[in-house]
């Protein structure tokens, strides 16, 4: 520090002219206002780039906040899918998927995976429900020690396909005050607003339900792009489909099951022998990849590149899955994502959601240790 | 510079009007990407390798700026305001490695890969922590705004300099020379 003021103040003050004489009281004023311009224009721009001016366009924070103000604020627990156990185990590649994709997760061999299976909403201790939508939250951690990440859910297709149909969804379905479940003229309204939902929702509901989280299908929803080493381009989605035979839902012998029927199933069978999933690529031919809400045909060109095996179940009061973002765009070389604007959405939210929670202290979890036996 | 003692180096001057456009950029694109869901993504893909590249230019500016002779500061600035322009130098040089390190470490705590292109990724420099994460990515933050501030009020103090008091002290980070035209004018006045 003294050292660069000895710098400064060493050197001899060599300016060899004067400054000129001072401005006259129009001019000065001139000037000082072209100062203020431009610092006011500067400031200006910035807080416009910042959404400043325009504090109720839809926003990460307006998004993750309506999530807060529908399902209650749950500190330190994940805005969305809050309800959930952390899971671990390994992806075989056979490495068929290296047609596809230069991603090394695709060349033959085993990858650790930790992930997270959850249902969807807000509230972290919600009843288990059959028609509640579930997820599986994938991390695999490849050798070069590139990630992937992926939150893949049980529904067919996305009910909507855009961040401000998921927002208009988000508030339509909160559950009234007066009656604690949504209003039916607020969903309608939604309906007509957004028809490609409702026929989304139709498709959803026409899918049967399966018993549990063990024989799930979970569905990537949003298009992605695979890269290969040749620099080919193929648009996909991705499944990870269950080896547990498919086994319809049926409700509950008593009407008092436990709050954590589908959670404490996923662990007994998980603790009993070890769970797998195919992880099956379709690759899109001309379809769309910017709609979440559309499935593709069913005669589409499906590849098997791998199984993955889930054979650790953990609390996530302990488990490091609590404290990761599974960010549908982390992605390894060889994929990106598609031109579906819902990922950098979902990309947006996860973040300012994970950021809000990492900084709460976090109750315990619905599902707690001692159900999973750590 | 020996020869033009007037002037900044050549390179002093490259780098700074290279990391001015760049700490610009960076502070606009941060500041929209955390309040953009649909550009989210795209601006974060920038905003990580574009602040890497700064912190790798603040270490080569910093040794420069160790290595070389500074112009004297024109005889119009009071001694005060020679503290506070060197007060407010060693506050951008410490922003311009701060901001970047809390970055890479905010990240690295938050349990995230640090992608940079394709499938070039930095090593976490932090262990992974959810209270280190959040205490670095608020910082993050209130760096990133004191920068701005820093910058808007060293922007006013050249522009004063420039407009009002007319000392050319701008001249003395111009990418051209200036000794050519100072020594005509002087000669004609």
């Amino acid at each position: 520090m003294n050292e660069w003021n000895a710098m400064n103040s060493s050197e001899p003050d060599q300016m060899s002219e004067t400054s000129p004489a001072p401005l006259r009281g129009g001019d000065l004023v001139l000037r000082l206002a072209a100062i203020g311009v431009v610092i006011a224009g500067i400031a200006g721009l910035f807080l416009y780039a910042g959404g400043w001016f325009n504090p109720h366009a839809l926003s990460p924070a307006t998004m993750i906040t309506a999530f807060e103000q529908t399902s209650g604020k749950h500190p330190g627990f994940r805005r969305n899918h809050a309800k959930g156990v952390c899971v671990s185990g390994y992806f075989e590649s056979n490495g068929r998927g290296v047609a596809l994709s230069k991603a090394v997760v695709f060349l033959p061999g085993r990858v650790p995976i930790i992930g997270r299976f959850a249902l969807a909403g807000g509230q972290p201790y919600q009843a288990d429900a059959a028609h509640t939508v579930r997820s599986m939250a994938l991390l695999f951690k490849l050798p070069d020690g590139e990630e992937w990440r992926t939150g893949i859910n049980n529904i067919p297709v996305f009910p909507v396909n855009t961040a401000q149909g998921f927002y208009d969804l988000l508030l339509a379905s909160a559950p009234a005050p007066a009656t604690g479940k949504p209003d039916p003229a607020k969903m309608s309204a939604f309906m007509e607003k957004h028809p490609e939902s409702a026929k989304a929702m139709q498709l959803i509901r026409s899918q049967p339900v399966s018993s549990g989280f063990a024989d799930s299908t979970y569905n990537s929803l949003n298009a992605f792009r695979f890269i290969n080493a040749q620099g080919v381009m193929t648009p996909v989605r991705w499944a990870m489909v269950p080896v547990q035979p498919f086994v319809p839902y049926h409700a509950p012998d008593s009407g008092q099951a436990d709050k954590n029927y589908l959670f404490d199933a996923l662990i007994t069978s998980i603790q009993s022998h070890p769970l797998q999933w195919h992880l099956i690529i379709t690759i899109g031919q001309g379809d769309p990849t910017a709609d979440a809400t559309l499935p593709w045909p069913p005669d589409r060109q499906q590849v098997d590149v791998g199984t993955l095996t889930i054979n650790q179940v953990e609390s996530e009061d302990t488990s490091p899955a609590r404290d990761i973002n599974f960010d549908p765009l982390i992605l390894p070389s060889g994929m990106s994502g598609s031109d579906d604007p819902l990922l950098s959405a979902r990309s947006a939210a996860y973040a300012e959601s994970f950021t809000r929670r990492e900084s709460e202290h976090k109750d315990p979890s619905a599902v707690s240790p001692a159900e999973t036996g750590k | 510079m020996a020869n033009n003692p007037t002037q900044f180096a050549l390179l002093s001057r490259i780098l700074h009007w290279l990391m001015a456009a760049m700490l610009l950029a960076m502070l606009f694109i941060g500041v929209a990407m955390v309040a953009s869901l649909g550009n989210y993504h795209r601006l974060v893909a920038i905003h990580r390798p574009l602040g890497i590249m700064i912190l790798i230019l603040a270490a080569i500016r910093l040794v420069n700026r160790m290595c070389t002779t500074l112009p004297p500061f024109p005889p119009t600035m009071s001694p005060l305001e020679r503290r506070v322009a060197s007060a407010s130098e060693r506050l951008l040089y410490t922003l311009m490695f701060a901001l970047p390190l809390v970055g890479w470490g905010m990240l690295s705590a938050g349990h995230y890969p640090i992608v940079m292109f394709g499938p070039w990724h930095l090593p976490p420099i932090l262990p992974a922590n959810p209270t280190l994460y959040a205490v670095l990515r608020q910082t993050h933050t209130l760096l990133a705004y004191l920068l701005f501030a820093t910058f808007l009020a060293y922007l006013s103090a050249v522009l004063f300099h420039t407009l009002i008091i007319r000392d050319r002290l701008l001249n003395r980070m111009a990418l051209w020379s200036t000794r050519s035209r100072k020594s005509k004018r002087s000669s004609t006045t």
